[in-house]
């Protein structure tokens, strides 16, 4: 650690230790940590008609002695119903395109607020972290008005003559695309606008003098340097978006399942715990890799000095 | 500055229009006296007085806003606390396992946190006897789980900007690190603190997923009544409502961007 280690005397600087490391590791050890071990727990047990609707497996019989019994039976179903392999499929699926969407249009975005005058930069991303202020569930909603069969947007094509009768955009595939890249597109633009104000300008400079057409240079010099933030902005938006539930559950079309609804559904309507926390165990193990990957590539911002 | 390029400007007027139009629709058409979207009947401030007449989402708006504050204001200390160890307490042993914690919450689905919060809020239940049903503590500390996560990225990378000299200064005139803690550090973090807060805030009245799994039977916050009434189909009050979030918003924004300003 560089300029910020400050050096106190020893018997403060323990009990700020304590303070500072011990209690947010108490509290995330117990609400975040400790759940995902119940979840697996109960991934293993026998759905049962009772308050809480779940048989566990494991008991203490007398003496100390623990017996252990797993039941793989949910994690059996998963694998071989194809519904549940449908609907992992399609939610990763979905992430990928709407990252890649996300990607299209804030990319673009990132790099003219980041080469646009000083002052101006400000305002402009002040104007993209605004809409996430307000409520995430009220900004899907107005999706809906504007995607009806009878919404604005088909009023407007019909106003205009483009067709001749409403197209059915609720309730499909489309609409969760636009919901999700509507609702994610800050999480994409800000790494990336992070990243390409850090890019050195002299190396484009540099580029021009060589005689590097603007263009080329972009993609030669500006791409690659960027491919930090591309990949951070890329993972804030796909991992979130496969487990989604509220965006395919009020604009997404009935039949195309994704895991968060189905896990949801499961939990909700059927009241099967033990099904829904394995599908939530399955969920975190696909996760992971991309999780880990982008912890891994996420640079210290303490050891970044200017 | 070179000029600037025409498509780029043309993809940042639309990716502003893609963000702006719907919040701007869904404002206007507040004001519509007709249920229906697709007619504009004339002005109308009716389903403003509907929503005033609506006393389970009042009841459920002001629950959402005591969790809320609760939540921030117990996430903004822990999510400083934690900012702390990572930016002055260096190599610690856990350090890397402090920073997973941290992370995670900000990507993990909303419908994997809110089922295992819940089971372990069973779990307790059936142990210890605590929590005695679930409501307003059980969704307010499923908030602050994941709030508190927010607020130390905020505060973290205002800690880490910040010229150490002061302290230092303090430090060698003899202060004591808790009073340079407080006087020196405190004060020059404040702006991350109030955005952290508000950031806190915003996220705790904005969730549904989280809180549908860990609510009891008693309390239903605002987003689940919304949400509930969004399944129905549209409706005009929804609308009145989003403009006055917005209104709110806006004027928090203008306040908080006013205060930093005079900060600097």
């Amino acid at each position: 650690m560089g300029a910020n280690a400050i050096r106190h005397p020893p018997g403060q600087r323990r009990l700020s230790r304590l303070l500072n490391i011990g209690i947010p590791y108490l509290w995330l050890g117990l609400f975040f940590l400790l759940p995902f071990v119940i979840v697996l727990r109960i991934s293993v047990a026998e759905p049962a008609l009772a308050q809480p609707p779940y048989s566990l497996l494991w008991e203490w019989v007398e003496q100390g002695l623990l017996r252990i019994q797993i039941n793989l039976g949910n994690f059996m179903l998963i694998r071989d119903d194809s519904i549940y392999l449908a609907a992992f499929l399609n939610s990763l699926w979905v992430a990928f395109i709407c990252t890649l969407l996300c990607l299209l249009l804030g990319y673009p975005m990132a790099y003219a607020i980041a080469t646009a005058p000083e002052r101006r930069r400000v305002i402009l991303l002040m104007l993209i972290i605004l809409p996430f202020w307000t409520s995430f569930l009220i900004r899907v909603y107005a999706w809906i008005g504007i995607l009806n069969a009878n919404g604005l947007l088909n009023n407007f094509l019909l106003w205009l003559g483009v067709i001749d009768e409403p197209l059915r955009i609720l309730h499909t595939q489309a609409a969760v695309y636009i919901g999700v890249v509507y609702s994610y597109l800050p999480f994409m633009i800000l790494p990336l606008y992070a990243n390409l104000t850090r890019l050195d300008p002299t190396l484009l400079e540099a580029a021009a003098d060589l005689g590097c057409r603007p263009f080329r240079a972009f993609l030669r010099v500006t791409l690659p340097l960027s491919m930090a933030g591309i990949i951070a902005g890329s993972l804030l938006v796909f991992i979130p978006v496969v487990g989604e539930f509220v965006i395919p559950d009020l604009l997404g079309s009935p039949g195309s399942l994704m895991v968060g609804k189905l896990l949801w559904t499961e939990f909700f309507s059927n009241q099967d715990w033990p099904l829904a926390s394995a599908l939530a165990i399955v969920l975190l193990a696909l996760l992971v890799v991309p999780f880990v990957f982008m912890q891994r590539l996420q640079q210290d911002p303490d050891e970044v000095q200017p | 500055m070179k000029r600037r390029s025409w498509p780029l400007l043309t993809i940042l007027a639309f990716g502003y229009a893609f963000l702006y139009v719907p919040i701007l629709l869904l404002i206007l058409y507040s004001f519509n006296e007709s249920r229906l979207v697709t007619v504009w009947s004339g002005f109308s401030l009716k389903w403003y007085g509907e929503l005033l007449h609506n006393r389970q989402l009042l009841d459920a708006a002001w629950l959402s806003v005591r969790i809320a504050a609760v939540n921030a204001t117990v996430a903004m200390v822990l999510g400083t606390l934690a900012a702390n160890a990572l930016v002055r307490h260096g190599r610690f042993r856990g350090r890397t396992g402090l920073e997973l914690l941290l992370t995670a919450p900000l990507v993990m689905p909303d419908v994997i946190i809110g089922l295992s919060l819940l089971l372990l809020f069973v779990a307790l239940q059936e142990s210890i006897g605590w929590p005695d049903g679930r409501g307003f503590a059980t969704i307010t500390i499923a908030h602050i789980t994941f709030s508190m996560a927010y607020v130390a990225v905020v505060v973290r990378a205002r800690l880490a900007r910040m010229d150490a000299s002061l302290e230092e200064a303090a430090m060698d005139l003899g202060a004591r690190p808790f009073g340079v803690y407080r006087h020196i550090t405190l004060p020059l973090i404040a702006p991350a603190l109030l955005s952290g807060w508000l950031l806190a805030f915003t996220l705790s009245l904005d969730d549904l997923v989280i809180a549908s799994f860990v609510a009891g039977p008693g309390s239903t916050t605002l987003p689940m009544v919304i949400y509930s009434s969004v399944r129905m189909g549209v409706s005009p009050q929804i609308n009145a409502l989003a403009t006055l979030v917005v209104a709110i918003v806006a004027l928090a924004v203008v306040i908080a961007g006013f205060s930093l300003r005079r900060d600097r």
